[in-house]
């Protein structure tokens, strides 16, 4: 155990304050807290197995008091984006953009260029548009072209013991019991440190057809500003 | 004639309001405004795989990761991965390897090209201890966390560091939807 806490004392050195908040949450210093960051990123078969559904949560960690008055900036795009051929490029994107308390959708579709920088595939056959939910209203879904979408205030559906977590990798006593944290609490006094909080979400279902049929993909998700 | 010269005068005054009214009406238009979808969106953040930025990258790292496409990620940092990986869990030391069969090399050499594969044929998890699924999505109820920390401490059978291995919070505090949006609702 003297060993593991040597060796996970030079960790904390070397990966020094990296363990900010998990999944991706205010993962780097550029986007921490703003309204491009990126808190997750889902993929998994809908309900109708002939789809699959993606899922895009940004600006973690909001309070009930405040989400209220939480909103996507119309200036930040986010993107999915899809490789259908394993060279990790993307083939096909699904834009999502606000405009005037509708979340906009565009695509799938080949992008016009790839990489950092895009442009809004507006010529895009595939794609539709929802009503951005509001807090403490249903949630408010459309459909179209076998699509649906859906983008609003959410559960942050993210979970983990993120504070015992920082204990551990932060050398000394962090909870005054004149120890060093050297492991995960038991069952039953672990504690999801994001339990309570909100995010905003982006959900889009689509057609398996639609993103390249059957096998397997690369999928990702991306914020852009303008 | 005094009074038509008026009547002329006050009709064509009218009429040039109407007119310029009429064009305002033109402009305005009844239909809805058009939307502005013009410009360039230059990227700020991306994810693929859960906590790979937050937990691989160093502070100085994160914000060059976030803006470095997939294809250029691992050219950039895996090596740096790698170093971080090893100085974080003694599993990996003396060619230590994963439940995965991976060293620390093949890991981070998997995770530095930060993108979810996804099956299109069935089972969509991150992992559920059948080999055939593992990295075939990620669904909401997945503990990726303790999958994670399993990979990077738990050795090549998951048993090696049991404390560091599991954070022990294994689902969400609220029940996910069956149907779309699948996410619950907010608190």
């Amino acid at each position: 155990m003297k060993n593991l806490k040597r060796v996970l004392g030079i960790g904390v050195v070397a990966v020094a304050s990296c363990f900010v908040i998990a999944a991706d949450h205010i993962d780097a210093p550029e986007v921490s807290g703003g309204n491009s960051d990126i808190t997750d990123f889902y993929a998994f078969q809908a309900e109708n197995e002939d789809n699959l559904v993606l899922v895009a949560n940004i600006q973690g960690l909001i309070s009930p008091a405040n989400t209220a008055a939480a909103s996507f900036s119309e200036n930040v795009m986010v993107e999915f984006n899809i490789d259908t051929n394993q060279d990790n490029v993307e083939d096909l994107v699904i834009q999502a953009i606000p405009r005037d308390g509708k979340m906009y959708f565009f695509g799938p579709v080949a992008p016009s260029q790839t990489g950092l920088n895009s442009i809004i595939e507006t010529t895009s056959t595939a794609g539709g548009s929802v009503a951005i939910s509001s807090y403490g209203g249903a949630a408010v879904t459309a459909s179209n072209g076998g699509m649906s979408f859906f983008a609003g205030p959410r559960d942050d559906p993210f979970f983990m013991d993120f504070a015992r977590f920082t204990q551990i990798l932060t050398p000394g006593d962090d909870d005054g019991d004149g120890e060093e944290e050297t492991a995960f609490l038991p069952a039953g006094s672990a504690s999801d440190t994001f339990a309570g909080t909100n995010v905003m979400s982006i959900v889009v279902e689509v057609p398996k057809s639609m993103i390249g049929g059957s096998g397997k993909i690369n999928t990702w998700v991306e914020s852009k500003r303008k | 004639m005094k009074n038509i010269k008026i009547l002329t005068l006050a009709l064509t005054v009218s009429l040039i309001a109407f007119n310029c009214s009429n064009d305002d009406d033109n402009n305005m238009s009844m239909e809805e405004p058009v939307l502005d979808f013009s410009g360039t969106y230059s990227q700020e953040d991306q994810m693929g795989r859960p906590a790979v930025n937050t937990v691989f990258n160093a502070s100085a790292d994160k914000d060059a990761f976030n803006v470095t496409t997939p294809t250029a990620q691992s050219a950039a940092f895996q090596s740096k991965f790698e170093a971080n990986l090893l100085a974080l869990s003694p599993a990996y030391a003396d060619g230590g390897m994963n439940a995965l069969g991976q060293d620390a090399a093949a890991f981070t050499g998997l995770l530095a090209t930060d993108v979810l594969n996804v099956s299109l044929d069935g089972t969509t998890t991150f992992y559920d201890g059948e080999p055939a699924n593992t990295l075939s999505g990620r669904a909401l109820a997945d503990d990726v966390i303790t999958v994670e920390l399993l990979l990077i401490f738990g050795g090549e059978d998951f048993t090696e560091n049991p404390g560091l291995s599991n954070d022990n919070v294994s689902e969400n505090d609220k029940t996910f939807l069956t149907s779309f949006p699948y996410l619950a609702s907010p608190h």
